[in-house]
């Protein structure tokens, strides 16, 4: 399993490409922004900082993404390449306050 | 208190679909039930372990550790799911059958029960850390009302184990000879299932191409948040937004553990109608 870890280590490099990079933050339960506008038709890579105390995860069925981002950490999420469109996520763990959307056009 | 049981329902239905599912189709087996009990258990260390690690898993590999570590289970869980039904296609007659070979399939189950042991393990650790984590965010925040929270996920948890011994006594109750064909199709359909959501963690940490992404939209048709659509997700990979390369994975999982029962079972027909001769 180590080695199988290791070589799919390996394979990003091989699809080394230039994603461009969005970031969003996790507050009081809260994203910020909740809105994020990207273009549509190209892969982006989404930082994610939850600087909440508690653990998070992010899911979008829309986006078909689901990550857990643990207490005062972050995580990277690729998204895309996606059509035009609304795509709604939101934070499982307090979907009442944790809401957002991203917009591809 | 309900948002609390929806959320660990369905990650509690999820393990409890696989387990019942499994626990099932290995019951005529020596030992199963301790081995079941062991994967529970050990599956439950593993998700208090899992969970506390997250971030130092989440930071692996440039950040893409977690989506690693869950195809990676996965994975696993295909091959052992796949190992087992190609292994019944070629003892399942004999074991539901002959009681003259009891000895050797008892020995030769040695083997299936730690399949059965990876599989509940895998199941719960996979399920069980997201719910580890989701009540420690509850217990740790001071919002209050956390006993009522806690309380909303506990019946979450008996209910999610309700529907998988649900699940497990339906099956039993399935006369012999449709029993062995249930289990084998269901076991293929998670398996499938299971290499369909491995194939969407590589997307998702963008080791994979997605093909297509969605390859289609039914979300208004069915929603993967309703139990249907959550049991559905669970037993035949159902997803509202599929990726091209998840169907792939699951069409190329279908046809190959297929393709072995197949070869299993003739190659067992074979054996057996060779003995006579001899």
């Amino acid at each position: 399993m180590k080695h199988l870890l290791l070589i799919l280590l390996l394979l990003p490099l091989s699809v080394f490409a230039e994603d461009e990079v969005y970031s969003l933050l996790i507050k009081e339960h809260r994203f910020q922004p909740a809105e994020i506008t990207i273009p549509a038709g190209k892969k982006v890579k989404l930082l994610v900082e939850n600087q909440d105390a508690t653990p998070e995860e992010f899911e979008s069925h829309s986006l078909n993404r689901e990550k857990i981002i643990a207490g005062k950490s972050k995580v990277t999420i690729y998204i895309g390449p996606l059509s035009p469109g609304r795509y709604p996520f939101e934070g499982e763990f307090n979907a009442k306050t944790a809401q957002g959307v991203i917009i591809a056009q | 208190m309900l948002g609390t049981f929806i959320i660990i329902f369905r990650e509690v239905l999820e393990a409890a679909l696989i387990i019942g599912i499994f626990a099932a189709a290995t019951r005529t087996i020596s030992g199963s039930r301790r081995w079941l009990a062991a994967g529970v258990l050990v599956g439950l260390i593993g998700s208090a372990l899992v969970a506390a690690s997250t971030d130092a898993i989440g930071s692996l590999a440039d950040g893409i550790g977690q989506e690693l570590f869950n195809a990676i289970v996965l994975g696993i869980a295909v091959v052992m799911l796949a190992w087992h039904n190609i292994w019944m296609s070629s003892h399942g007659a004999a074991l539901a059958a002959s009681a003259s070979s009891m000895g050797k399939e008892i020995r030769e189950g040695r083997s299936e029960c730690s399949a059965l042991f990876l599989i509940v393990g895998l199941a719960v650790l996979r399920e069980g850390s997201e719910s580890v984590l989701f009540l420690y965010g509850i217990a740790a925040s001071d919002e209050g009302g956390q006993s009522a929270m806690l309380f909303g996920g506990l019946i979450g948890v008996l209910a999610g184990s309700v529907v998988g011994y649900g699940i497990y006594a339906g099956l039993l109750r399935l006369p012999v000879r449709w029993f062995f064909t249930a289990t084998g199709v269901l076991v293929l359909l998670l398996a499938a299932s299971m290499a369909s959501q491995a194939a969407h963690f590589l997307i998702q940490a963008d080791l994979l191409p997605s093909l297509a992404a969605p390859l289609w939209d039914s979300s208004a048709l069915l929603s993967e948040q309703s139990v249907a659509g959550k049991l559905l997700h669970t037993l035949i990979g159902y997803e509202s937004h599929p990726a091209g390369m998840q169907l792939v994975f699951y069409v190329a999982a279908l046809i190959s553990i297929g393709l072995g029962m197949r070869l299993a079972g003739s190659q067992q027909r074979l054996a057996r109608y060779a003995k006579p001769a001899s």
